[in-house]
């Protein structure tokens, strides 16, 4: 039999899973950053209490959290594929967070002090001055976050999602050709990562460094 | 008119005082410098005069809004009160008109064309007009600083706060900035200047306050408080830097 149609149809559900994650992950992370340094004591301990419990457990835990944990509660009840995409995305979340964190306050004061002189808002100045330099410092940082997640990814494939490393396991389970099948596997994960790479080098060379 | 009027004003960081009471009125079109040696809290003076430094007791008032009440909307008052940096401080991922024409549109819905043309008239006045689409860092420290005025000109603010406006430049950068300057002055502006730069403040300025230990020590017009000072911590400095 032919294994490849099977590991595409998981390639695709780990393609899926991944942009979804890593986009929420991202918003996740910004929001966090921002109620992390804004000057109301409240927000600011929401966002260091969730950055430090996701950061601070491991990733299987907090799936397994979310899709056994969760759903015993007779009031909610997710399905796989969203309990995966969330674990995955407040795992992303957590570290965004802090890269966008550093990278704000790692820009010249003096950036802010013009944009406030002005008469911009502090609003107007995260918005057109420091996130759009923060970001493009940021971007290598983000690709690595982005790899890590990807490789997170193969990790739902133990609460039964379809991704590409459970459909190799079933592929393997129908031909026994283990060697041949995570070899293959394991070159689709990397091209994956390998194009990601491009993609950034293409960001950071679109967004050249001023 | 007083435009700038300042009553008891005290800062402190923590415990350290590093403004003890100062008073001082600048009336509309003076032209004020600010000297004093390092540390002795010439850039907090001028950083209270927008709030970018929080007062600790006393007033600020600009063109008769106190700008230290609670009910300020300090960022309405800042868009009438320029600021240039010692840092220049432009935006490094915007072009030079970009840097110009941001706060316009932002902060008061100017048009982009009402704003870009506006911004290449201050271009051309600061001499600048071929440099509209380059980035700041393809610029020489002059030309930054230029730019940064024109930046700051844009707002059309009442006053214009310079911190030290020359102090970053290669010297033979610092004459077309003065310059500059010193046009700005002849048009009227009302300027308050901190600098070490004794010759402009003798040629331009109207009247030079001598800031010592937090406290204006001394404050004349420049012929007589560069040729005649009589506190001997002013006479101390001068002798310093003359
Ligand atoms: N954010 C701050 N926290 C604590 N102390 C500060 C702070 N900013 C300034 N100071 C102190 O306040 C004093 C006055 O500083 P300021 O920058 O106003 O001096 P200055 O007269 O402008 O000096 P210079 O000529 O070197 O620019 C200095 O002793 C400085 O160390
Ligand atoms: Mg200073």
């Amino acid at each position: 039999m032919n294994a490849l149609p099977y590991l595409l149809e998981g390639l695709k559900v780990t393609i899926y899973i991944f942009v979804i994650a890593i986009i929420l992950g991202f918003i996740i992370g910004l929001i966090m950053a921002l109620l992390r340094l804004s000057p109301i004591r409240a927000l600011n301990w929401i966002a260091k209490i969730f950055i430090d419990a996701i950061r601070g457990t491991p990733i299987l835990v907090q799936l397994f959290f979310f899709y056994f944990g969760l759903n015993s509660l007779e009031f909610i009840s997710f399905d796989r594929t969203t309990a995966g995409i969330i674990t995955v995305a407040i795992n992303a979340g957590a570290y965004f967070a802090e890269i966008i964190r550093a990278g704000i306050q790692s820009m010249d004061k003096g950036q802010t002090e013009a944009a406030r002189s002005l008469g911009l808002t502090s609003a107007q100045n995260m918005r057109y001055i420091i996130l759009p330099q923060a970001f493009r410092r940021m971007l290598p940082t983000f690709t690595n976050q982005a790899i890590i997640s990807l490789k997170d990814t193969s990790l739902l494939s133990v609460i039964g999602i379809a991704d590409l490393t459970q459909q190799g396991q079933i592929a393997i389970a129908a031909t026994f050709k283990a060697f041949e099948i995570w070899l293959v596997v394991g070159i689709m994960y990397f091209l994956l990562i390998y194009l990601l790479s491009l993609l950034s080098n293409f960001l950071e060379r679109r967004f050249e460094l001023r | 008119m007083t435009m700038i009027d300042v009553k008891n004003l005290k800062k402190s960081y923590g415990k350290f005082e590093v403004l003890k009471d100062i008073s001082v009125e600048i009336k509309e079109k003076e032209v004020v410098c600010v000297i004093g040696a390092s540390g002795s809290g010439k850039s907090t003076f001028l950083r209270c005069l927008n709030r970018l430094e929080e007062i600790t007791a006393g007033q600020v008032i600009i063109d008769g809004q106190d700008i230290t009440a609670k009910e300020a909307n300090i960022n309405k008052i800042r868009q009438e009160v320029g600021m240039v940096f010692q840092q220049f401080n432009l935006f490094p991922h915007k072009t030079v008109l970009e840097n110009i024409i941001l706060a316009p549109m932002k902060t008061r819905g100017t048009a982009k064309a009402e704003a870009t043309k506006n911004a290449m008239e201050l271009l051309e006045k600061v001499g600048l007009k071929e440099k509209a689409d380059s980035y700041p860092g393809e610029l020489s420290g002059g030309q930054k600083q230029r730019v940064a005025i024109a930046r700051a000109l844009a707002m059309n603010p009442k006053v214009m706060l310079f911190d030290e406006p020359t102090s970053a430049l290669d010297p033979e950068m610092v004459g077309d900035v003065l310059e500059v300057m010193k046009q700005l002055a002849q048009e009227g502006m009302t300027m308050v200047v901190v600098t070490h730069e004794m010759g402009f403040a003798r040629e331009v300025s109207d009247r030079v306050l001598f800031i010592d230990e937090g406290v204006i020590a001394e404050q004349n017009v420049p012929g007589e408080l560069f040729s005649n000072p009589r506190n001997k911590r002013t006479q101390a400095f001068l002798s310093k830097v003359l």
